[in-house]
C-alpha cells in the first residue's frame, strides 16, 4: 500500500469506542488511521503525522475540536489538511459554528460508519480536483 | 260837536267853517253856548284846529238855543246874528221854536219815555249779545245775515275798507255757514252741528259747533237764529286727551305686563323672596315666602306659633337694615333659623337683604331673599364624605399599587427564574440528546459495522437479530431526533430563517428526495404547481420539513392508489396552501384531533400495524404555527386523506 492509494486519516475523538469503530472501519475501507484523544493530541499528531484528513470531535476534554481546529487552520503547515467536524450536538447553529472555526465540512453523529466513509472519500476528492 | 247847520246871506263853506267842538272851552263859540245870555262876539277866533274865519269886522250876536230848559242849561245851539247887538221879540221867538225842534232832533225833551226805555233795551239787547263770547245771529233762511253780534260780525261781515284777505275769508264764511245751514233745516233742525270755519284775521282754522233754530215772527217771516261754539281748542284738547289716555293706556298695560313678568319672577325663584316698605311692613312675597310667612286660619295653633316666631325673627332681621344709616347699594347678610309652620322642620337660612332707593336717595323698600341652607350644609356633609371615601380610595389604591409593585417584582423574579429554569430544560435536553446519541452511534455503527461483514460472513440467525438492533437503534434515534425538534420549537431555539424561495421549485425538490421511497412504494405520485407560481418569503427549511413529514406520512399509510401534491395561491388573501391528497387508509373523524397530538398515532396499540413515533404531525402543526399558519384534514376512513398546509406568503417576523 503507497501513500498515494492509502491516504492516512486522523480520527480524534474522545469516546473511545465510536473512536475505534471509525478507525477500524477506516481501515477496513483501506486507509491509514492514527488517533488522537483531544486536541492538544490532534494538534502535534496533525503537525507531526501530516494526515491527509482529520475527523475532528468537537466535544473534547481540554482544547475542544473548535479550538483545535482554529490552531490547524491558523498554522500554515497544516492549513491545507482537510478537517470533517464529527458531533452529535444537533442544535441549530451547530454546524455555523464548526465552519466558522475554520472545518471544511460537517457530519451529524450518530453517523454510521458506511456514511462517514463516504463523506471522507468526498472530501479529499475535493481536495484531490481542487 | 257844534256844527254849522244853516246860513242865510253866508256861503255853504261859510256855515261848515262855524263847526266848533264842545271840549274846547277857549273857543268863542262854546263859551257862548254856555252863556246865561248872548254874547257879543268880535273879531278872530280859536277853534283849537288852526281854522280862523273870524266873524269879521261887525260884531255878531251869539244866542244859545235852549228850547223849554232853564236859562242856566246848556244850549244845545247857537244863532249868530249880524243885525245888531239887540235881541228883539222875533229873535226870542224863534230861538224858543228852534231850541225846541233841536231838542225834538236829538230826542230829548218831547220824545216819549217808552221810547227812550225801547232804546234802552235795545241797548242792553247789544251790550249784552256782544259780551257773549260765542257768534250769535239771526239770519233768514238763506243765511243773509239780520242781526249779529261782534264776534259773529267779526267772521261774516267786512266793510269795502277791510282789506282783500279778510274779505274773500268772510265771503267764504258765508258760503260755508250758508250751505251748513240749510242742510241743518233740512236734515235735522235741533241738532247741533261742526262747522270748520277760517279766522279772517290770521287764515287759521276755526271749528264751531253750530246750533240753529228757526224762529217764526208774523212780520219778518222765518229767520234763523245761530249760536256758534268755538270747539278748535275743545276738539284739540279732546284730541290730546285721546291721545294721552292711549298712552296712558299702553303704559298701564305695560306696567301691568312688566308687574305680571316680576310676579312670574319671583314666583319661579325657588328661595323666598319678601319685600317689605320702609316701614318693614311687608309689600310682596312669593310663594315660598308664603309657605313660612302665612298660615291658613284653621291651621293647627303651633304653626300659628311658628309664623309669628318666623316673622318675628325676620324682623328683627330687617330692622338693623331699616334703621341704620346706609347708602344705597348696601347688602345685608345674616342666618335666620326658621321653621316650616306645617312640618315643623328647622330650616336654617342665609338672609341677604338689598335696599330699594328712589333717585332721590329715598328708601322705598327693601328685598330680602332667604335662601335655603340645608342644601348647601347637606353638600358640605357629602363633599366631606366624598373627599373622606376619596381619600381611603386614594389609601387604597397606593396599598394596591405597592401590592401590584411587589407582585410584579415577583412576577419578574418568577420570569427569571422559569427564563431560566427553561434555559436549563433546553439544555439539559441537548446535553441528553448528545449523551443519548454518543453511545446509540456506537451501537448502531458496530451493527453496520458487522452487517457490513467487517467480521466476516454472519449466519442468517445472527445477521435477523442484527438486523432488529439496527432498527430499533435507528427507531430510538429518531425519537430522540423528534424530542430534540420540538423542544428547540418551544424553547424558540429554532428561529425563523426568512428567506425569499418558490413553492413550484420546493415541491420537485421534496419529491427528488424521496425519490428512493417513491419508486419502492409503487405508487402513482403526481404534482400539480400553481399556474402563478408565488414568491414565498418565509423559513424554507420549515416548510420543507413539514412537506416532507406529510408526503413521508402519504407514503407510509397509503398502499395502492396514488399520491397528488398541489400548490394553491389566493392573491387576495396571500395565502399559499400545499396540499398532499392520498388513496391511503384513511382516517376517521373521532381521530382527526387526536393525530396532531404528542406521541399519538390513530392504532397506539404496542401491536400497532405502522411504526414511527408518533411526533410527526405535532411537529408539523407547531411548525405551521410558527409559520403563521395552519395544518387542516379532510379523511373519510378507507378512502384516503387530504392535509392541507396554509401559510401566508409573508411569514410574521
Amino acid at each position: 500500500m503507497t501513500t498515494e492509494t492509502h491516504p492516512l486519516i486522523l480520527v480524534v475523538d474522545d469516546y473511545q469506542d465510536a473512536r475505534e469503530m471509525y478507525a477500524e472501519y477506516l481501515q477496513y475501507s483501506g486507509f491509514r488511521v492514527a488517533e488522537a484523544r483531544n486536541g492538544n493530541e490532534a494538534v502535534s499528531q496533525a503537525r507531526s503525522l501530516k494526515p491527509d484528513l482529520i475527523l475532528m470531535d468537537l466535544s473534547l476534554p481540554g482544547m475542544d475540536g473548535w479550538e483545535a481546529t482554529r490552531v490547524l487552520k491558523a498554522d500554515e503547515e497544516t492549513r491545507h489538511i482537510p478537517i470533517v467536524a464529527l458531533t452529535g450536538h444537533a442544535l441549530a447553529g451547530a454546524s455555523e459554528g464548526a465552519r466558522k472555526a475554520g472545518c471544511d465540512s460537517f457530519v451529524t453523529k450518530p453517523c454510521l460508519p458506511d456514511d462517514l466513509v463516504v463523506e471522507v472519500k468526498r472530501m479529499l476528492n475535493t481536495v484531490k480536483q481542487g | 260837536m257844534l256844527v254849522g247847520v244853516a246860513g242865510v246871506g253866508v256861503s255853504h263853506d261859510d256855515v261848515e267853517g262855524y263847526a266848533a267842538v264842545l271840549t274846547h272851552l277857549q273857543d268863542p263859540l262854546v263859551r257862548a253856548l254856555t252863556a246865561p245870555a248872548p254874547m257879543t262876539l268880535r273879531g278872530n277866533r280859536d277853534n283849537g284846529h288852526g281854522r280862523h274865519p273870524g266873524f269879521g269886522a261887525s260884531p255878531v250876536l251869539a244866542v244859545p238855543l235852549r228850547g223849554d230848559r232853564q236859562e242856566d242849561a246848556e244850549g244845545v245851539g247857537l244863532l249868530l246874528l249880524k243885525t245888531g247887538t239887540s235881541v228883539t221879540g222875533d229873535v226870542n221867538w224863534l230861538v224858543t221854536v228852534l231850541g225846541q225842534k233841536l231838542d225834538q232832533i236829538r230826542g230829548r225833551g218831547s220824545l216819549t219815555e217808552e221810547l227812550r226805555k225801547l232804546r234802552r233795551e235795545r241797548a242792553l239787547f247789544f251790550t249784552i249779545i256782544n259780551s257773549v263770547t260765542d257768534p250769535i245771529m239771526l239770519t233768514d233762511t238763506e243765511g243773509r245775515l239780520i242781526v249779529a253780534n261782534s264776534r259773529a260780525e267779526k267772521l261774516f261781515a267786512a266793510t269795502e275798507e277791510e282789506s282783500e284777505g279778510r274779505r274773500r275769508a268772510v265771503e267764504l264764511n258765508n258760503m260755508l255757514f250758508s250751505a251748513a245751514l240749510s242742510r241743518t233745516v233740512v236734515e235735522a233742525p235741533s241738532e247741533a252741528r261742526e262747522l270748520l270755519l277760517v279766522d279772517p284775521s290770521d287764515g287759521s282754522d276755526l271749528l264751531f259747533e253750530v246750533l240753529s233754530t228757526t224762529v217764526e215772527d208774523p212780520r219778518e217771516g222765518t229767520g234763523i237764529v245761530s249760536v256758534l261754539r268755538n270747539i278748535t281748542d275743545l276738539r284739540r284738547a279732546t284730541e290730546q286727551i285721546e291721545e294721552n289716555y292711549q298712552k296712558v293706556r299702553v303704559a298701564e298695560a305695560a306696567v301691568r305686563a312688566e308687574r305680571d313678568r316680576l310676579n312670574l319672577i319671583i314666583d319661579s325663584v325657588a328661595d323666598p323672596i319678601i319685600v317689605t316698605d320702609q316701614s318693614g311692613a311687608t309689600v310682596l312675597m312669593n310663594a315660598p315666602s308664603e309657605e313660612l310667612f302665612t298660615v291658613g286660619p284653621d291651621a293647627p295653633s303651633t304653626a300659628q306659633r311658628t309664623v309669628q316666631s318666623n316673622d318675628a325673627h325676620f324682623s328683627s332681621f330687617i330692622s338693623g337694615l331699616l334703621l341704620g344709616e346706609s347708602g344705597p347699594g348696601e347688602i345685608r347678610r345674616g342666618e335666620i333659623g326658621l321653621m316650616n309652620p306645617l312640618s315643623g322642620e328647622t330650616i336654617p337660612v342665609e338672609a341677604i337683604a338689598g335696599k330699594v332707593l328712589t333717585e332721590t336717595g329715598e328708601l322705598t323698600a327693601v328685598v330680602t331673599i332667604l335662601h335655603d341652607r340645608r342644601e348647601a350644609l347637606e353638600r358640605t356633609r357629602l363633599y366631606e364624605q366624598l373627599r373622606s371615601a376619596s381619600d381611603e380610595l386614594q389609601m387604597r389604591v397606593q396599598s394596591a399599587t405597592a401590592e401590584l409593585a411587589t407582585q410584579n417584582e415577583l412576577l419578574r423574579r418568577q420570569a427569571i427564574e422559569l427564563e431560566q429554569a427553561s434555559r436549563l430544560k433546553s439544555q439539559f435536553l441537548a446535553n441528553m440528546s448528545h449523551e443519548f446519541r454518543t453511545p446509540l452511534n456506537a451501537i448502531l455503527g458496530y451493527t453496520h459495522m458487522l452487517l457490513q461483514g467487517v467480521a466476516g460472513d454472519l449466519p442468517g440467525n445472527i445477521r435477523r437479530q442484527l438486523t432488529r438492533i439496527d432498527s430499533n437503534g435507528r427507531h430510538l434515534l429518531t425519537i430522540i431526533n423528534e424530542i430534540l425538534d420540538i423542544t428547540r420549537i418551544e424553547a424558540g431555539k429554532m428561529p425563523m430563517q426568512i428567506s425569499e424561495f418558490s413553492l413550484n421549485e420546493l415541491v420537485p425538490e421534496v419529491m427528488t428526495e424521496l425519490d428512493p421511497v417513491i419508486s419502492r412504494s409503487k405508487l402513482l405520485v403526481t404534482s400539480r404547481l400553481a399556474s402563478e407560481s408565488p414568491l414565498m418569503v418565509s423559513d424554507r427549511q420549515k416548510v420543507k420539513q413539514v412537506l416532507v413529514n406529510l408526503l413521508s406520512n402519504a407514503l407510509k399509510f397509503t398502499h395502492q392508489g396514488r399520491i397528488e401534491i398541489g400548490v394553491d395561491f389566493d392573491p387576495s388573501t396571500r395565502m399559499a396552501s400545499i396540499i398532499v391528497k392520498d388513496t391511503g387508509i384513511g382516517i376517521a373523524p373521532e381521530h382527526h384531533d387526536k393525530i396532531f397530538e404528542d406521541f399519538r398515532q390513530v392504532d397506539d396499540s404496542p401491536s400497532r400495524q405502522y411504526g414511527g413515533t408518533g411526533l410527526g404531525l405535532a411537529i408539523c402543526r407547531r411548525l405551521a404555527s410558527a409559520l403563521g399558519g395552519r395544518i387542516t384534514l379532510h379523511s373519510t376512513l378507507g378512502e384516503g386523506s387530504l392535509f392541507t398546509l396554509t401559510i401566508p406568503s409573508e411569514a410574521p417576523q
